[in-house]
């Protein structure tokens, strides 16, 4: 490891920053808020010399997605960035990404979808893309969102895994704001990353067709392999983080937890509201309340083996969705988890509570609240409404 | 694997998901040719060579080049891939081809 510099930087340049580090070669994006500076300074790397790469600026984002494939066929090491209506633009694409099985590193900087207009965090616009086959990672800050893009391209480039990778991050929360790094050193970056080895890339001495038709007699079994190489990076996982931790210091896995084994009620989120529920955590177990949280960073594929550890122990569980599921039973994390109790006999209440829509804030005493309905819920062995719609007027 | 034992594999139904290959990308293209798509066909075009007057309609409006042309320009009808659609009868000018029960 080498020694580690700490510095202050906004989210969005750290991201630019782990990006040049990868040493990519093709960048293929669009801008959009608030994904737009890290295109930006990406830009400014490969104008100045600093990053020998290909950067196209796309006219539109189903087109960036699209170039980022060819370019990934072709054995570059790509990377694109985008957000809600970015991303739904992309999403025909997203499927074939995963499907051809294109290693990418996608950055979203998870923003509202329209209507009506708006540009702030939330995570219905990676629940839309929850189903197609990209292995999605989020981050609850900077260092993580940074951290994780490293971990991202190894994964994505793992012989192995051959799979897109998104890194969620919250739209300005983490985007926009100044947070402290210590990032790895370029060497490091060079040796966790080395140049890309795929198998299926264009050589023009021994063609191969991509793109191709798959008619019924054939098309299930393609899609089988394709749950199989999601469902398997749960086992490529832990060899690709313990590596991380080598360089970097900084061990991570399939979530994180604060005090969550030995609490009765444990509290499930993902992104930037970890680090203020952990905060709120710490205050009511200084009260004696055993409440715990988790902080989900692999989120898809689901790490249902390893939640089930923790659990499995819990006396009630209250998930956190910044998305919704519209006519559905609840938030997408909430009808994970009580599809994973159920189908692993663990009897326990749990409730849904669908936050911070739009970019509504989500503050400490809320969390706090939160926490503390939890707790209830383990002491009365039970919740009064299944799905509650955090701080609406009504 | 050729691309040839490719497809006879896939066509007899000899094949998992782990023998395919990843993400359908096929080695050793092309493995078109090996699709017979003759097979799709109910009824089948049939050339009468008699009144044929060689104006080559049929050849440029087949949708699959499944008219061969020859070198004196005259046609025929390549089985393995014509799906029998039957446009070549409808564009001939002297009703030269039919659509026959083979």
């Amino acid at each position: 490891m080498a020694q580690a510099q700490r510095i202050a930087i906004l989210g969005d340049e750290a991201i630019a920053l782990a990006v040049k580090q990868a040493n990519v070669d093709v960048i293929a994006a669009y801008p959009i808020t608030p994904q737009t500076i890290i295109v930006e300074r990406l830009s400014e790397y490969v104008a100045n010399g600093e990053l020998d790469a290909a950067f196209i600026q796309a006219e539109s984002e189903h087109s960036a997605l699209s170039i980022c494939v060819g370019a990934g066929l072709a054995g570059a090491r790509v990377y694109t960035s985008t957000c809600s209506q970015g991303l739904a633009l992309m999403h025909e694409i997203v499927y074939a990404t995963s499907s051809m099985r294109v290693p990418m590193v996608m950055t979203i900087v998870n923003r509202a979808l329209n209507a009506p207009l708006n540009i702030h965090c939330e995570h219905g616009d990676v629940m839309a893309e929850r189903d197609s086959g990209w292995v999605h990672l989020f981050a609850a800050n900077v260092q993580e969102a940074y951290d994780l893009t490293f971990i991202a391209f190894k994964l994505a480039e793992h012989k192995d895994v051959m799979l897109p990778v998104s890194v969620n991050m919250d739209a300005f929360i983490l985007s926009h704001s100044i947070e402290p790094l210590t990032p790895i050193s370029d060497e490091d970056a060079a040796r966790f990353l080395p140049p890309k080895d795929y198998e299926l890339a264009i050589d023009f001495d021994n063609p191969i067709t991509h793109g191709t038709m798959a008619l019924p007699d054939t098309y299930m079994e393609f899609k089988m392999q394709l749950k199989e190489a999601v469902e398997g990076v749960k086992e490529i996982f832990p060899e690709v983080v313990e590596e991380y931790a080598r360089i970097s210091g900084r061990k991570y896995w399939y979530f994180d937890s604060y005090m969550a084994d030995d609490a009765d009620a444990v509290v499930i989120v993902m992104g930037s509201t970890y680090g203020t529920v952990k905060t709120a955590a710490k205050k009511l177990r200084e009260e004696g309340l055993k409440v715990g949280v988790i902080g989900l960073t692999m989120f898809r594929p689901f790490p249902e083996e390893q939640l089930v550890e923790v659990l499995k122990n819990v006396k009630a569980v209250v998930v956190m969705d910044r998305a919704y599921g519209y006519g559905g039973l609840g938030g997408p994390l909430y009808t994970d988890v009580i599809g994973l109790l159920y189908r692993n006999g663990i009897r326990i209440p749990a409730k849904n509570i669908v936050y911070g829509l739009g970019g509504r804030d989500f503050k400490l005493d809320e969390a706090e609240a939160v926490l503390r309905m939890a707790a209830q819920g383990a002491r009365e062995g039970g919740f009064d409404t299944h799905v509650q719609w955090w701080g609406v007027r009504a | 694997m050729s691309a040839k034992k490719l497809v006879e594999q896939a066509l007899k139904g000899e094949f998992t998901y782990k023998t395919l290959p990843i993400a359908a990308a096929i080695p050793n293209p092309p493995t078109s040719p090996e699709y017979k798509t003759g097979a799709w066909r109910v009824k089948a075009p049939v050339i009468d060579q008699n009144k044929c007057i060689k104006c080559l309609l049929c050849w440029v409006y087949c949708p699959d080049l499944a008219i061969k042309r020859k070198d004196d320009d005259s046609v025929e009808v390549d089985y393995d891939y014509c799906k029998g659609c039957g446009i070549c009868t409808t564009v001939c000018p002297v009703k030269a081809i039919s659509m026959e029960e083979v």
